[in-house]
């Protein structure tokens, strides 16, 4: 703990944590630190551990074993709540209030001065295109505005870390987007945000670091194209003939390690992108086929994300 | 550093942030004051229709009955409706103690309970009927609102987010409660076995307060109605917050 005090440049460290329901082990001896003003990643299929091991670090759950520090506070405690803003995968604000009186009462709760509270609320109800809907209830906002609303309410008083708990899950394109631009400019003026996510895309366009937990156990800490890594040399190259090929001549290409249809195309894993498009050439000028689509793939966060996890269901 | 007073006082605070918003959003509605009102008048008039009593000892029963039912209203749905509304997360990870939210919820619900039971006590005043001690009456319906309040929440600490289950396990605690109190029949009338039941229902107490101030006698003195008053609420809130501190994870 002391250690931790004195270490100015971690926002959160977690330490050997563990949490059971009853049998199942939901989070297993897990350990990471988080530097400030870094926008982590926490990836994890459904039931990894991601949103218990987020209910520990906001303060919502005790763990059972092990210890984490949020800007030196012990979780839980109200001084490491007081530091933390939380917007979780449900967005939580009252639905009976506006928008304005949402804002009003976080604001309230965390002891925010009246003045300040009217301020920033008109700044960020402004900021995440609310402020024209500021006095309806919150009931008659659609799932993205009341995720923006969340949003907007976890920053009323200016954490000093933002919990994102899946917060772009089932949003249309505009508000993630507008959601995702948020994130990165928070994170430009000094925050230090959390994000648990499904998306790949998502955690490969923000995130500078990205652990990746799967049955309670993080399995790979580091910056995406470090974990990009792990799979080096599987590319991959899709292909879209004029006519259906021979699924077996694909198979039989010996640089190709796996054939896979995804829809009108053909994706080949190979370990040698340029010989396997050279066989496909060769193989379409003889049977005079036409190409009509072929790209060559890196390996991405997904390939890899799954590859550490143990494969696909 | 904040001391623990600091702490406390900042709490406090904080404990009637949540009450108004409870009382906003849960206790504000038409119909839960309607309800509030008319449930336990009605309750009381099947019983006293046709039976020749007089005011005096009709007034505090229903003064009784009221404070008793709105106080243990919606209190004890206030936790299953959060939990499922996902905003007891919301609050478990806001700079609140645990017994910070539950003492806002009780607060919410004393309010509504004291404001609701000034109407028997205007009907009471409406009807000619003397007070023979305004000071005991206030102090007892504080005391009996914060004891009904969190005896509500108590209810509610069952680690259940359906809150239709709360309000049968209410319901069946409150309901017994009303008739071994003295409400509908005096403690004198009660058969030994009664009273001795009585003793154990905070109600009670509070009817016989009643009864002092609008009979001008009763059957406790007002020293040990208030005396046992004060201990039903201190126990009743503190087994409210150690209650909800073990159930209140579960729920989420």
């Amino acid at each position: 703990m002391n250690h931790m005090k004195s270490d100015s440049s971690i926002a959160i460290r977690v330490s050997d944590l563990t949490k059971k329901y009853c049998k199942l082990t939901a989070v297993d001896h897990i350990s990471f630190e988080v530097r400030k003003g870094e926008i982590f990643g926490f990836l994890g299929p459904n039931g990894a551990g991601k949103t218990t091991t987020v209910r520990i670090l906001t303060g919502v759950s005790e763990a059972d074993e092990g210890e984490a520090f949020v800007m030196g506070h012990e979780t839980g405690t109200l001084k490491a709540k007081q530091v933390t803003g939380v917007v979780p995968e449900t967005a939580n604000a009252y639905t009976d209030l506006s928008g304005w009186k949402n804002m009003n009462l976080m604001g309230e709760i965390y002891g925010v001065p009246r003045n300040v509270i009217k301020d920033r609320s008109e700044k960020l109800l402004r900021k995440v295109n609310l402020y024209s809907r500021k006095d309806e209830p919150a009931r008659t906002y659609s799932k993205g505005m009341k995720q923006r609303l969340i949003l907007a309410m976890a920053l009323i008083s200016d954490p000093e870390i933002l919990f994102l708990d899946e917060p772009t899950v089932g949003l249309d394109v505009q508000s993630s987007r507008m959601i995702r631009n948020f994130f990165q400019e928070l994170n430009s003026d000094g925050k230090t945000i959390f994000l648990t996510t499904h998306q790949m895309d998502e955690a490969n366009q923000l995130c500078g670091r990205i652990a990746i937990i799967n049955k309670g156990v993080i399995v790979k800490i580091d910056a995406p194209e470090k974990i990009k890594t792990v799979i080096r040399g599987m590319h991959s190259v899709e292909v879209k003939f004029g006519r259906l090929a021979n699924h077996h001549f694909l198979n039989s290409i010996s640089e190709v390690k796996s054939v896979k249809k995804i829809g009108d195309r053909y994706r080949l894993y190979t370990e040698n992108p340029g010989k396997t498009v050279v066989s496909l050439a060769k193989y379409v000028s003889v049977r005079n086929i036409e190409i009509e689509f072929l790209n060559v793939l890196s390996p991405s966060l997904e390939d890899a994300f799954v590859a550490l996890i143990g494969g696909e269901k | 550093m904040m001391s623990d007073i600091s702490i406390v006082c900042q709490q406090a605070k904080r404990a009637w942030i949540i009450a108004r918003k409870d009382i906003r959003i849960y206790y504000s509605k038409g119909p839960v004051v309607i309800f509030g009102i008319l449930f336990p008048v009605f309750l009381f008039l099947s019983f006293a229709v046709g039976r020749n009593l007089s005011f005096e000892f009709l007034i505090p029963g229903l003064l009784g009955m009221v404070l008793f039912f709105t106080a243990t209203s919606i209190s004890p749905a206030v936790a299953p409706w959060e939990a499922q509304a996902r905003t007891l997360e919301r609050l478990m990870s806001s700079p609140l103690k645990s017994y910070t939210i539950i003492l806002g919820d009780i607060i919410a619900s004393f309010v509504y309970g004291v404001l609701i039971s000034i109407i028997p006590v205007l009907a009471g005043l409406g009807l000619d009927i003397k007070i023979y001690h305004p000071g005991v009456l206030v102090l007892g319906i504080i005391l009996a609102g914060f004891c009904f309040s969190s005896l509500g929440s108590i209810f509610s600490a069952a680690p259940s987010s359906m809150p239709s289950t709360i309000m049968m396990i209410s319901a069946m605690v409150k309901f017994p409660v009303v008739f071994i109190s003295g409400i509908f029949i005096p403690l004198t009338q009660l058969p030994e076995w009664g009273k001795i039941i009585s003793y154990i229902s905070p109600l009670s107490y509070f009817t016989d307060i009643a009864r002092h101030c609008f009979q001008g006698q009763g059957y406790f003195s007002f020293k040990i109605d208030l005396v046992v008053l004060s201990v039903f609420s201190v126990l009743f809130m503190v087994l409210a917050v150690k209650l909800h501190q073990r159930t209140m994870p579960k729920r989420i």
